[in-house]
């Protein structure tokens, strides 16, 4: 049985860090789950969706879970294969939907009929892209041959894919940020960091105990790309080095 | 009083250095059964070929502050099989050290160091001083204090270990241990630890970084398979002095600790606060030490002790002696 999770909630399609500053005791900064800015073609082509009834036609089991077509590969017949592949990795497709019944439907069909296996939904209602859609973002895991052909599949059914790529934030650390932090613009600081597009600043958290009077520390959570995490470090080094900032940097996993 | 009998046991060492470590080794060195024949401070000597009067010599030092009427540079050409170099370590041109170890190698004699002068900074020198004798170096001491890093690393085989890291100065871990637990500032810690000897009147040697660089020197010096020479002028050195109380807060949220971690790698010698997480072997407390070794076929190696003090370090420096 496919693993489904629906989550449905609702944040600003434009990104904004929810900032309080508040000098003289311990400041936290939280930032919803980023995504980087779209950079692959987005597909501007209009959804037209196709009715409801359509779908229900197709493989739903009692409880709305899909079946997936079987795949045309004739090797693929006698073999057993979890859900996502047997070397499925984290993908993200970012999707706008006309608010019209069946549509959220309509998207996740090519996907799971590819061989995609749907991790998480965010069904974003009550936010609406610049072109008046409802931004939808689909987490599912394939292997990494697969998502090029589930992509095609959406757009051949004239879904509106604005972003898709292979899940970029694979990786946490922490560094620790000190030095006058707030005299050097914070904000500017974590913008910089991110311009770096191999890392995003998941959370922050900020003590200056001596308010401006004396040296902060910041805690960054950073998400990276797979395999890019020394990458990140060294772009929070040179931003910092840029600053007189001092980073305290995590030892790599294997050496603890 | 010595043992008369053990005076004529063992090896016949000098000792050159009358600080807590030289006079740690002259204190214990008939205990492993080994005679004194010199001992010099930076300005006299005590020299007897059969054997000084140890328990004599350092009541001297004590009140006196000299530990014997000779000038202290005839020690290097006294009668001995073991010089013992203790005397501070110094950068640069390494001396005095340099010259002691070279004047008893020169003799075919043996030498085992505490200071890290000269394989620190001289290593190569250090080596041709060596290639040309018919005398030992061993220098266990110089880095860990008691714990046996080199001689577990000459054991592996050096080319085995594909990098070293570790927790090499009990000051600054003391400081930042204290300043985790207690949530107090560096300046406060750093008094307290004065108060307490376990940090020096001018720290900066520990807390800036340069004492763990200079041990991660001589690892990178004993892991170098292609015969370059380190020296500190090749690491990258960050100290303690600029963290604050509050960064160790929000360290310890996230179940995380920053230490003073030097590591030495084939990419080189780095020095600095890490961010590691809590209760980990890393994150050794107080003024413990752990070195951890990265080997081929072994998996990860932990080797956690007493880096410093007198005794601890005069067992290195005899656990030395023993191997030659």
């Amino acid at each position: 049985m496919r693993r489904r999770e629906t989550r449905l909630f609702s944040y600003p399609v434009t990104h904004s860090t929810d900032t309080k500053f508040i000098v003289g005791g311990a400041l936290a900064v939280t930032s919803p789950e980023r995504r980087p800015p779209d950079n692959h073609d987005a597909d501007t082509t209009k959804s037209e969706g196709k009715s409801e009834n359509e779908h229900n036609q197709n493989d739903m089991t009692s409880d709305g879970d899909t079946i997936p077509a079987p795949l045309d590969d004739p090797a693929s017949e006698n073999e057993i294969e979890p859900d996502g592949g047997n070397n499925p990795q984290p993908h993200t497709v970012r999707l706008e939907l006309t608010d019209e019944p069946g549509q959220l439907l309509a998207a996740l069909q090519p996907i799971a009929e590819n061989g995609g296996n749907l991790l998480s939904i965010f069904h974003e209602r009550g936010n609406l892209t610049p072109r008046g859609r409802i931004p939808v973002e689909v987490d599912l895991e394939c292997p990494p041959d697969r998502f090029d052909i589930i992509v095609d599949a959406l757009r051949a059914e004239d879904v509106n894919v604005i972003q898709a790529g292979a899940e970029r934030y694979a990786e946490e650390v922490i560094v620790m940020l000190i030095g006058d932090l707030v005299e050097t613009d914070l904000s500017d600081t974590l913008e910089r960091i991110e311009e770096c597009g191999s890392v995003s600043v998941a959370d922050v958290a900020l003590s200056a105990p001596e308010g401006r009077d004396d040296v902060s520390s910041a805690r960054l959570r950073l998400a990276t790309r797979a395999g890019r995490t020394a990458d990140a470090i060294a772009a929070v080094r040179d931003v910092v080095a840029d600053k007189q900032l001092h980073i305290i940097e995590p030892l790599t996993e294997e050496a603890i | 009083m010595a043992d008369p009998q053990s005076r004529t046991t063992g090896k016949r060492l000098a000792v050159v250095g009358a600080g807590a470590v030289g006079g740690a080794v002259v204190d214990l060195a008939s205990e492993y059964g080994h005679t004194i024949t010199a001992f010099a401070d930076s300005t006299s000597a005590a020299i007897d070929p059969n054997g000084i009067d140890t328990d004599a010599v350092l009541t001297r030092k004590d009140e006196t502050g000299t530990v014997g009427e000779s000038d202290s540079s005839v020690a290097v050409d006294a009668t001995y099989d073991v010089l013992i170099e203790a005397t501070p370590t110094t950068l640069g041109d390494a001396q005095p050290g340099f010259s002691h170890l070279r004047t008893a190698l020169e003799r075919d004699r043996d030498v085992v160091l505490a200071n890290k002068g000269p394989v620190a900074e001289r290593y190569a020198d250090v080596q041709q001083v060596l290639h040309d004798s018919d005398g030992s170096l061993r220098f266990e001491a110089t880095v860990g204090g008691a714990i046996p890093v080199l001689s577990t690393l000459e054991d592996i085989s050096p080319a085995q270990v594909t990098a070293v890291r570790g927790v090499l100065n009990g000051t600054a871990n003391f400081i930042l241990s204290r300043m985790a637990t207690e949530g107090i500032n560096y300046e406060h810690v750093l008094a307290e630890a004065q108060d307490l000897g376990v940090a020096e009147a001018d720290p900066a040697f520990d807390v800036e970084g340069t004492d763990a660089a200079l041990k991660c020197v001589i690892l990178a010096n004993v892991l170098s398979t292609d015969n370059r020479e380190y020296t500190l002028a090749d690491a990258t050195v960050d100290g303690i002095t600029n963290i604050p109380g509050s960064a160790l807060e929000l360290a310890a949220e996230e179940g995380r600790t920053i230490r003073l971690v030097g590591e030495a790698t084939p990419t080189g010698v780095h020095v600095g606060p890490r961010l590691i997480p809590q209760n980990t072997a890393l994150a050794v407390t107080g003024t413990r030490n752990i070195v951890q070794l990265e080997t081929t076929n072994a998996g990860q190696l932990n080797l956690s002790g007493r880096g410093a003090g007198g005794p601890e370090t005069a067992s290195a420096i005899l656990a030395d002696v023993s191997r030659l």
